[in-house]
């Protein structure tokens, strides 16, 4: 199977402050898949899905070493425009973060910070974002209503309707499901599968049947021996990891023996 | 005696007087108030109320018009809100969104220690440098005037605005400031569009405390506002002489005949003022609940 990469992680080591979080981490994300990031908790894998979209900035006294290739562009280059960065790559974060707004005005946010002003454009656009997110059908009649009083599971797909109503080209997904319900976590990963014919989406969870449901490719972090920073300890096809996996720390965590 | 039954003792006499204290608080503002009552009610009673409410304040000829003393007190007041809210929202967003470390650890006290400005110091101030600034950049016949009134107002709210102001901000979750900047905003973006319209009620809030400050306020108002009843219904009044509840109260109480008509008449501003303060509060405290019962559903 040939296709175009597109991350390119290569030595990334990241730190906060003095302490080293992440180290050497080198990885390829495919364009137009699920890549999902496993391993046992505080290993570093949110740090490094807010290494591709720069998120960990906005945290005080944070540094990364290394290169991250997007499209070939080193976004950690001096110069590289953050705020482009971030509408090339969108966010769903680990709690459903709706603004307390109404379903309309949450879509609408990420086209009017990037200057459309009309409205019949918004109106198409909402209802293009809503009907990608299959949250359309839901919402249709409460446009208006307070996002905040819709439950969980409407609240994240109404997250990432907002994300692509930015029309990114990565969506990074911090433990989605999370604080959703079975049901409400189906509809997610199918809704990922969806997504992943336009969209290159990583994702970051600790439910080992949600990675091998819903991923292409799986990459397995792990802390380093000296147990102070987390690195990617294998990558494969997500088939391959899950069924015969080449290292046995990966072997021990999927098969629940570990981590 | 031995010790248990001197701890008993001892707690039993602490609780004591923890209890009187509090019943007495409680008490001494319950008895002010019924003063207040006895002392003022008198007036509605002797006084017509289209007298009372009329346009005129002599009370030497009795005429007790308040009318004049409530639209001004409401004018410098809202002036000094709309002078101080932008201002004051945004020195808020400074202090909590844009300045570095280092200096909101220097701004956050310093704004604090403006609230402890004495008001007389600030009425010195507008008088002696404001109030001449304003005749002659104007070009008004005198610097004592309602809106010299709401700039002294202005910045006496504004300690109380900004701080309270910035604490709305800060309690803006940060997961809604992620969002956004995780969307391709950029920070100004995130600061107008996401965290102060989600810091709306605290701000409101804030408002509400620095109008209720600034509409109780006397020293410094009646040191520059000029102190003239003239009903502030015309177009320029705002940069002419007004007198406030207020200062009327602070001005005529020391030379007024105690039982008179006018004595009773004074209370009843009191009266008055103590009911738009409540009013006041009442909104503030309405708004702090909606948001708290919003902040419960989540």
């Amino acid at each position: 199977m040939s296709t175009m990469l597109k991350f390119q992680v290569d030595h990334l080591s990241f730190f906060y402050g003095a302490k080293r979080a992440l180290t050497d981490v080198t990885l390829a994300i495919p364009e137009r898949q699920i890549t999902a990031l496993i391993g046992p908790s505080g290993c570093g894998k949110s740090t490094f899905l807010r290494c591709l979209n720069r998120m960990n900035d906005t945290i005080h006294g944070t540094r990364a070493e290394g290169r991250v290739l997007l499209d070939d562009q080193d976004i950690y280059a001096p110069g590289t425009d953050v705020v482009d960065l971030r509408r090339r790559v969108g966010m769903v974060f680990q709690r459903p973060n709706p603004f307390p707004q109404s379903v309309f005005e949450n879509v609408a946010f990420g086209p009017r910070v990037l200057g459309t002003t009309s409205r019949s454009e918004l109106e198409g656009i909402v209802e293009a974002s809503l009907r990608g997110a299959d949250l359309w059908d839901e919402v249709k009649d409460g446009l208006k209503k307070d996002a905040l009083s819709f439950s969980l599971g409407q609240q994240q797909r109404l997250c990432i309707a907002r994300v692509i109503a930015v029309k990114p080209e990565v969506i990074l997904m911090d433990e989605p499901c999370s604080a959703l319900d079975p049901i409400s976590t189906l509809r997610v990963e199918d809704l990922m599968r969806e997504l992943a014919r336009n969209y290159t989406i990583v994702i970051v969870t600790h439910n080992m049947q949600q990675a091998s449901r819903a991923s292409d490719t799986t990459a397995m972090m792990m802390l380093t021996d000296d147990r102070k920073s987390g690195t990617v300890i294998e990558v494969g096809e997500t088939k391959q990891v899950f069924t015969k996996p080449q290292d046995k720390r990966t072997e021990g965590y999927v098969t629940g023996r570990y981590g | 005696m031995n010790t248990s039954s001197r701890i008993r003792l001892s707690e039993f006499a602490v609780e004591a007087l923890v209890r009187v204290a509090g019943f007495s608080t409680i008490g001494f503002v319950l008895l002010i108030f019924l003063f207040l009552l006895r002392e003022g009610i008198p007036v509605f009673l002797q006084v017509p109320l289209d007298n009372l409410f009329g346009t005129r304040w002599y009370p030497t000829f009795d005429f007790f018009g308040t009318l004049p003393l409530i639209l001004g007190s409401l004018l410098i007041t809202f002036s000094a809100i709309v002078i101080a809210l932008p201002l004051g929202v945004a020195a808020a967003v400074f202090v909590r969104e844009v300045a570095p470390n280092w200096a909101r650890e220097i701004l956050k006290p310093m704004i604090e220690v403006l609230a402890g400005i004495p008001s007389v110091v600030l009425g010195f101030f507008g008088m002696s440098l404001v109030a001449p600034l304003i005749r002659t950049t104007l070009g008004v016949p005198t610097g004592l005037t309602a809106f010299t009134g709401a700039l002294i107002l202005a910045y006496m709210a504004l300690p109380t605005l900004i701080s309270v102001a910035e604490d709305a901000l800060d309690s803006v979750p940060k997961s809604y400031r992620d969002a956004s900047l995780a969307m391709g905003a950029t920070q100004w973006q995130t600061i107008w569009r996401v965290v102060v319209p989600a810091a709306r009620s605290g701000i409101l809030t804030a408002v509400m405390l620095g109008m209720g400050r600034a509409i109780g306020e006397t020293m410094a108002v009646m040191m520059v506002t000029g102190n003239a009843a003239r009903m502030p219904t015309t177009l320029d009044s705002l940069f002419r002489p007004v007198r406030t509840m207020t200062a009327t109260v602070a001005a005529e109480m020391g030379e007024v005949a105690q039982g008179s008509t006018h004595y009773h008449a004074l209370f009843g501003i009191g009266i008055i003022l103590f009911l738009i303060t409540f009013l006041i509060n009442l909104a503030a405290a309405s708004a702090i609940f909606q948001k708290r019962r919003r902040g419960g559903l989540r």
